[in-house]
């Protein structure tokens, strides 16, 4: 599942809202009937495991290999000793080779992380969410930091592994065009509320501007896939539009407070 | 015409505060005593002193500074690892990104009070609590210690990366995973690069503290000064600085090898 909308809209303080790494004021957030926002701290933390996170920035560990970037998505079930000698056990050692291997980042595995392009970062970020085995991910602006070509391999790998471990991802996403691409349901916020929920197909002209607001749509709005080069550069165009908004929204009210009624839509862990 | 904006905007503040300095300083001198006597004698003993510093005596008095110089060696070494791990835990409650503010508080007191007094005072309350002799100077380099590391390191703990930290928090880890793998690695070539530059400074503080009683080769020093011994006295100079040196030329190798 993409989510779409304007910088501001309350994209990221939505999905952060579900791992609680930011807190909601109001309304609940249920994961397999699990309440995750009245949890205590040390419950929190349990259920954390299960939901892996992937970042704009990719968030890895700059200073650490890449193994030991993919092997703290196992902190959770390891003890402080056994995590801080990087004594992992052998099966999650095993599944993190595994897992690079998939990716297709295995020959980088002792290369700090900083030492990698910013493709490979965001696979060894992918590869970090999904040593967690989670049930679900939560993926922020995947493709923010990325080239077009790179964005789109990123995308496809996401897709794929999703389906592999029939996981629901919830995606952030700025670029419509790449989330018509590779996405099967898509979800418009604006302000904090949901304006849209459909297939790629039903996104249209219409709708884009309900979204984000009056311009002209019917480039991203005509086709769902493909991704040339000068859809990227009418991209760049709407991004500094988003960045205008965002600062009327912060004017307006903060966004987390906004994004209280909409958690509902994250409900559902069993549809990607 | 155009003008550069004065530094302070209002024309009495601005004036006012020159005359005021000028003032000061005029009644402050008066309140000096110069004798110009005394300030020739002194040109005198100076002449004296100088003399002797022009013949440094390692000979008559080596195995006073020999047990001098390994006292301080030993006070530095023991008191900045004392220092190091104590000021660790410091250092994180004192980081206002990771700790809860009543932690930070009490943190920052402890730092705040550890930075707030020099060597040589802290040396004399602890010469005072355990008497002459090394220990107090340990006590007093391990305290320094931690009021300059906590401090330092608080600060670039302050400055890290948050999103790192986030990442490791939101893959389940508990607090200490959290900081031993977001925050450790991010802080870790200058923490150090820092204790190194404090282990240096101790050193220094270490030849100085002895004059107070608290161990060292400052002892020495002070002695061979009382006895007119100014040869020994540049002997045991000449070691110090020699030292200083070669302890700043080896941790500026180490920091460079670990940024």
């Amino acid at each position: 599942m993409a989510l779409i909308g304007p910088s501001g809209a309350g994209k990221s303080t939505l999905i952060r809202c579900v791992n609680r790494l930011v807190e909601p004021t109001a309304g609940t957030v249920q994961l397999e009937g699990v309440d995750l926002t009245s949890l205590s701290r040390r419950r929190l933390r349990l259920e954390r495991r299960r939901i892996g996170m992937i970042f704009q920035e990719f968030a890895l560990v700059d200073r650490l290999t890449v193994m030991e970037n993919v092997l703290s998505g196992q902190l959770g079930y390891v003890g402080f000793w056994r995590s801080w000698f990087r004594r992992f056990p052998a099966r999650t050692v095993n599944r993190a080779y595994e897992l690079l291997e998939r990716v297709g980042i295995a020959d980088q595995l002792d290369k700090r992380a900083d030492q990698l392009s910013g493709g490979q970062r965001q696979r060894v970020g992918i590869a970090r969410a999904l040593l967690q085995d989670p049930d679900i991910l939560l993926v922020d602006e995947p493709t923010a930091s990325l080239d077009p070509k790179t964005s789109r391999q990123v995308m496809r790998l996401l897709v794929e592994l999703a389906e592999e471990h029939e996981l629901a991802a919830i995606i952030n996403i700025h670029d419509v065009a790449l989330a018509k691409q590779f996405v099967s349901r898509i979800v418009g916020l604006r302000a904090g509320e949901v304006v849209f929920d459909g297939p790629p197909g039903s996104l249209t002209e219409d709708v884009l501007t309900e979204i984000y607001g009056l311009e002209d749509w019917s480039q991203t709005a005509r086709r769902g896939g493909g991704g040339d080069a000068a859809r990227d550069a009418a991209d760049d165009e709407d991004d500094a539009d988003d960045d205008a908004d965002a600062v009327d929204g912060a004017a307006g009210g903060a966004p987390a407070s906004r994004a209280a009624p909409v958690p509902a839509a994250a409900e559902g862990p069993g549809e990607p | 015409m155009w003008r550069p904006k004065p530094m302070i905007r209002s024309f009495w503040l601005r004036y006012g505060l020159v005359v005021g300095a000028v003032v000061y300083l005029r009644l402050a001198l008066g309140s000096i005593d110069v004798n110009w006597d005394r300030v020739a004698r002194g040109w005198e003993r100076a002449k004296v002193l100088f003399e002797g510093f022009a013949r440094p005596d390692f000979a008559s008095r080596w195995e006073f500074i020999q047990v001098g110089i390994l006292e301080s060696l030993a006070m530095t070494v023991v008191a900045t690892a004392l220092g190091i791990v104590l000021s660790i835990p410091f250092a994180f409650g004192a980081a206002r990104n990771i700790a809860s503010p009543p932690v930070y508080l009490l943190c920052r007191g402890v730092i705040a009070v550890a930075r707030s007094f020099q060597e040589i005072v802290i040396a004399i309350f602890f010469v005072v609590m355990v008497g002459f002799g090394p220990l107090a100077g340990v006590l007093t380099l391990a305290f320094a210690s931690i009021g300059f590391l906590g401090k330092l390191l608080a600060e670039d703990i302050e400055d890290i990366e948050p999103s790192q930290l986030e990442a490791i928090r939101s893959t389940g880890a508990t607090w200490f995973q959290a900081m031993a793998y977001g925050v450790v690695p991010q802080v870790m070539p200058r923490f150090v690069g820092l204790s190194v530059y404090r282990l240096d400074i101790n050193f220094r503080e270490s030849s100085v503290i002895g004059i107070v009683g608290a161990g060292g080769i400052g002892g020495a020093l002070n002695t061979s000064i009382a006895r007119y011994e100014y040869g020994t006295t540049a002997a045991i100079i000449i070691v110090i600085v020699a030292l200083v040196y070669l302890g700043e030329y080896a941790s500026g190798i180490v920091r460079k090898r670990v940024q």
